[in-house]
């Protein structure tokens, strides 16, 4: 068997460039989705009992559902979206890098919310009470007294299922999107060299993913000191 | 949104003839159902094994335990498939050689397993070694005080307590496992996900195939749900916390 690495290093700025779009994705996916996760714990923890209904169902039924089988969902359900939204005769090309932008931020809502939703659930009941004592409104006393502290407490948390995402943005791949691996699988098919690609693309990944473990594992260490 | 359903679908012939699709359906739960079964059984024994090791005091072991974790944790899942399927091969001649003069799916079918099976241990490791550490201190002195090894205090002592306490943890680990097992798709396994695509893309009835395939994985989530809890209530041990799930 003989290995040539010397085609990783030709298809490098292809690479680079799949790369590039799997940090926008995962960027992407990480501040879209603690977005709406945070609305959707707060509506999880709802009284309405028909909004906290609602918020549980679809998390729930993102979570029970394979990611792989969400994109395939989205893949073929945004053009019938968009086609509705702005009632065009026929549905809209979107393109595979667009609709996993859409998707991820979706599906990390599901796994971002219930995060959120421990963190809330951390803070003594007190801390809102006296912020309704001070006279602040719900959205007040959620925006500058419960949330800061929830997402301080669970910042390791927040950070560790970012690295999980990051490793998840590879199953774009399905829907041919460019990333990383998309960017190395079209490498690896034209030039025949299936071998050193993916031994290429598995070490990055891993130095990438334990660096990052390990910078989060040091953060955790010193939140549990202050705390 | 102009979609028009056609549950019907299902009960038409594929264009091989003789076979419905539903029964394609059905074909690819039960590859989904074969991976994870098989790719479970490895993951806990493994899982357990590389779990019990990083608690022990010995240093070797412990590291040993924790390359293992680290390695499988920090490559994407999708990666490691292909590492299994396209990269083992080439790397060892005689397993190519075998590869060539069988069935394909054969082939796909332990490059799934293995890949899903060593990377779930990886997780229930973490879960094993969080559960022993969880135990009071006592126990493992206790055991010591009684003249117990160090096995026998693994094997009648800490284990015992700590299996327990990670049967929920397990719990989603083994639903993770199936949802995983879609990833042999993308080397070509006809499992559930890739049945419904398939269907999809002979009939364009792509909604209906994908809803049908997610009923069944929110089925089998529920299902494992209920049998994990079923589970924790046998093996509860009177007079602990845990009283089994609900």
């Amino acid at each position: 068997m003989d290995l040539d690495f010397g085609v990783v290093g030709g298809a490098l700025p292809y690479l680079w460039k799949g790369f590039r779009y799997t940090v926008e994705l995962t960027v992407t996916a990480a501040a879209g989705g603690l977005f709406f996760g945070t609305l959707l714990a707060l509506a999880r923890l709802s009284s309405l009992r028909s909004l906290s209904l609602a918020a549980a169902g679809y998390v729930n039924l993102m979570r029970s559902v394979p990611l792989v089988l969400v994109i395939f969902w989205f893949f073929f359900l945004v053009p019938l979206m968009l086609q509705g939204i702005t009632g065009a005769e026929r549905p809209p090309q979107v393109g595979a890098e667009r609709t996993a932008l859409l998707t991820f931020v979706l599906f990390e809502a599901a796994y971002f919310c219930e995060i959120m939703r421990a963190g809330i659930q951390s803070i003594p009941k007190g801390q809102l009470h006296s912020a309704y004592a001070l006279g602040l409104s719900y959205a007040q006393a959620m925006r500058l007294v419960i949330l800061p502290q929830a997402l301080r407490n669970m910042l390791p948390v927040l950070l560790t299922q970012v690295i999980v995402l990051f490793q998840d943005t590879s199953l774009v791949y399905v829907i041919s999107a460019t990333d990383f691996v998309g960017a190395a699988a079209k490498i690896a098919q034209r030039d025949s060299r299936l071998v050193e690609m993916y031994l290429f693309v598995a070490i990055v990944y891993f130095v990438l993913c334990f660096t990052l473990s390990r910078l989060v594992k040091r953060l955790q260490s010193r939140l549990a000191v202050v705390r | 949104m102009s979609y028009s359903w056609n549950w019907g679908v299902f009960l038409e012939e594929t264009p091989e003839g003789g076979v419905y699709y539903w029964e394609l359906i059905v074909s690819g739960l039960g590859w989904t159902l074969a991976v994870s079964v098989l790719a479970w059984l490895i993951a806990l024994s493994l899982g357990t094994v590389v779990g019990t090791v990083r608690t022990t005091r010995s240093r070797g072991l412990v590291l040993l335990g924790d390359a293992w974790v680290e390695l499988f944790r920090n490559i994407p899942l999708l990666v490691q498939m292909f590492l299994w399927y396209f990269v083992m091969p080439e790397l060892i001649p005689p397993l190519k050689r075998w590869i060539v003069r069988v069935d394909p799916t054969y082939a796909q079918f332990i490059a799934a397993v293995l890949c899903l099976g060593l990377f779930t241990s990886a997780r229930i490791a973490e879960q094993v070694r969080a559960g022993i550490q969880s135990l009071p201190r006592g126990q493992r002195d206790a055991a010591a005080a009684l003249g117990l090894t160090t096995l026998q205090a693994y094997r009648h002592v800490l284990l015992p307590m700590a299996l327990r306490i990670v049967i929920p943890p397990l719990t989603s680990e083994a639903m993770n496992l199936i949802k995983n097992s879609s990833i042999a798709l993308t080397i070509g396994l006809a499992e559930l996900t890739f049945r419904a695509r398939e269907m999809g893309e002979y009939t364009f009835s792509f909604f209906e195939a994908f809803s049908a395939a997610t009923i069944i994985y929110v089925a089998i989530a529920m299902t494992a749900n209920r049998a994990m809890a079923w589970v924790e209530r046998r093996v509860a041990v009177p007079g602990f916390m845990g009283r089994g799930g609900r």
